[in-house]
């Protein structure tokens, strides 16, 4: 009921990025999120979509070690997460609308933060390391705004710079929140291409939003999460199959944020055990 | 100013108070980082208790004073982490507790004058001893020191700490670190500043250099040198104006605040005026946008239908007509990227 990937899993996978099995997440002892049986390959991007409150947040808080695991088991990259010390591996990149304005910096110095996870704990940024930094900037195309106080760029060159924070540490995999959240159409463009040029590079990337939008055409897997359960799992094609079904149901909405965003489940069929939207015309 | 350094206790409290600008900014500017500006405040009503203690025990009340606010920063940071609604007011009753605390112990002992509690919270030119004078020196050390080796740290930690969680960076040992070194920084500065305007040393003069820095670092070195400037001045001059040294500084600081505020703002206005925006496109000049990139003085701009882009803050700046000047002897052929052709912003 809960998942629509037809292929088992198995367990000691080589290229398993997370694993999660059983996985409960939430705020002291309280679980937003239960029942997660979820695993994520070298190579995949994922988006984990759903409206907000469904909890996908907290899946990405709890790989993260940022909320309690209130069951199951978590496993990053054949490790257990409470064993599990090389952090910098995850590339978390936050949803923030704008960044630190408390203090003034550059760009460069919020990027040039990514990089402390790579380096002792009294160690300085050394040559190599500003390379990495400023290669990191490039590559969100923002090279140019190195030294560009941050609060003077816009919101989704912001979101660039954060994602370059991430970069800056060499992630195996990219962990991002809401990425186009607040972000204006041109800029998701501008955005989704950063991001294709990441695929080019064979980055892997947890994408968790409440809109596909600009992001749709990267993806290879995409999870839909509701009432805090896993409601799909699957690849984008079986997800617009998926989708065309909820449609022909119900024969009217064709607008993609309808589906993910203020129905609380994908609809009534296979997928969902209860549908209480069920009174919608 | 010859004869002010020829006096014995101006010579201490100048010293002291090179010490205490120079550190006072550079731990102030994590704090105003992370929106504490007034934790050092609640700090020196600890350090009250402290001297309060020392005078009736006969102990150096500089040390007392070291420990309870030593003490006090480390129950403070660890209660803001842990308790998440009453954190505040715990908080609260810490610093009265303190303030009362010191100020009832020092009325039981034998200095315990109006006067003297009076040199303790507003700074006095006075009262730095010799002995004190090694033991600040010591402290600003350590605090400059552990804060240069620490600084990108307690920025990444101070700028978003949810991320530095997330990516392995010991949060909670870094916020301690900082606790401390706020309660040591109080220390160093109670004789000259005072404990009750200690906080302002720390904050003015990075509020004072926020108004203009560009970066982090060059925010950093502004604040030092406003908080030497004002540290300085006030000592120097309350000699003079026979005024409390610690109100003195902070006036200074404050009025270096005023200054800089309404320069950059003239400065903002005229500035605007100046620099005009070109039109917006929904694309990003870069190495694939397929608009050429020349060299433009000391910056590359990008030929965006015959203009001139330069990347500023957010947006593009319009920077005239571009003039193609090909090479000598190579007038015919012109590079076709060069020419302005009519893509008005659309994509390549």
């Amino acid at each position: 009921m809960r998942s629509a990937r037809l292929v088992p899993v198995e367990p000691d996978d080589a290229d398993a990025v997370v694993t999660l099995r059983g996985a409960a997440f939430g705020y002291g002892d309280r679980a937003v999120l239960t029942d997660v049986d979820l695993t994520i390959h070298s190579g995949e991007i994922v988006a984990i979509v759903g409206p907000n409150g469904s909890g996908k947040s907290t899946l990405m808080k709890g790989v993260l070690g940022l909320n309690e695991r209130v069951a199951g088991t978590v496993t990053l990259f054949g490790v257990d997460s409470n064993e599990f010390h090389d952090r910098a591996r995850l590339g978390y990149v936050p949803q923030r609308h704008t960044l630190s304005a408390s203090v003034r910096a550059t760009a460069e110095e919020i990027v040039a933060t990514g990089r402390l996870s790579r380096i002792g704990w009294l160690g300085r940024l050394r040559a190599t390391d500003r390379q990495i930094v400023a290669r990191s900037l490039e590559v969100v195309g923002l090279a140019d705004r190195a030294a560009t106080e941050v609060s003077t760029l816009s919101g989704g060159q912001q979101r660039r710079v954060l994602i370059a924070r991430a970069l800056a540490g060499q992630p195996d995999v990219l962990i991002m929140d809401e990425p186009t959240a607040g972000v204006d159409a041109a800029n998701q463009h501008v955005l989704a291409d950063v991001l294709a040029r990441l695929v080019e590079r064979d980055v892997t990337m947890v994408i968790v939003t409440h809109e596909l939008g600009a992001l749709e055409r990267l993806l290879t897997r995409i999870v839909v999460i509701d009432g805090g359960r896993i409601r799909f799992d699957g690849t984008p094609q079986e997800y617009a199959h998926a989708r065309d079904r909820v449609h022909h149901d119900h024969d009217s909405h064709h607008h993609d944020l309808e589906l993910d965003g203020h129905r609380p489940s994908l609809g009534p069929g296979p997928l969902d055990v209860t549908h209480p939207d069920g009174g919608r015309p | 100013m010859i004869d002010l350094l020829t006096v014995d206790f101006m010579q201490r409290a100048l010293i002291a108070a090179l010490l205490v600008g120079t550190v006072a900014p550079m731990v102030g500017i994590f704090l105003v980082q992370r929106r504490l500006s007034l934790i050092g405040d609640g700090m020196g009503h600890v350090a009250l208790a402290g001297v309060a203690i020392g005078l009736v025990t006969g102990a150096a009340p500089v040390l007392t004073a070291l420990v309870a606010a030593v003490v006090a920063a480390v129950v403070i940071e660890l209660l803001r982490t842990r308790g998440r609604t009453n954190g505040d007011v715990a908080l609260a009753v810490i610093f009265y507790g303190g303030i009362a605390g010191g100020v009832v112990i020092i009325s039981k002992s034998p200095d315990g004058t109006p006067a003297n509690l009076m040199k303790y919270l507003f700074g006095s030119i006075l009262t730095t001893q010799r002995s004190d004078l090694y033991v600040f020196a010591g402290l600003a050390v350590l605090i400059a020191v552990t804060t240069w080796a620490l600084r990108p740290r307690l920025f990444a930690v101070a700028n978003d700490e949810e991320y530095a969680r997330a990516v392995g960076i010991p949060v909670l040992p870094l916020n301690i670190v900082l606790a401390v070194l706020t309660a040591t920084t109080v220390v160093v500065a109670m004789r000259v500043v005072g404990l009750l305007l200690i906080s302002a040393l720390m904050i003015v003069p990075n509020a004072a250099s926020q108004l203009f820095a560009r970066s982090f670092s060059s925010g950093l070195r502004w604040a030092i040198a406003f908080g030497l400037v004002s540290s300085v001045g006030g000592v120097a001059l309350s000699y003079p104006l026979d005024t409390p040294s610690g109100g003195t500084i902070v006036l200074l600081a404050v009025a270096l605040f005023v200054v800089t505020a309404i320069i950059t703002s003239v400065v903002a206005r005229t500035g605007s005026r100046r620099h005009e925006v070109a039109e917006t496109h929904a694309h990003e000049h870069g190495v694939e946008c397929g608009h050429p990139a020349v060299t433009h003085g000391d910056h590359v701009d990008y030929v965006h239908d015959g203009h001139l882009h330069a990347a500023h803050e957010g947006h593009y700046d319009e920077h005239g007509v571009h003039h193609a000047h090909p090479e000598p002897g190579d007038a015919r052929a012109e590079p076709a990227g060069t020419r302005p052709g009519p893509t008005t912003g659309s994509r390549p």
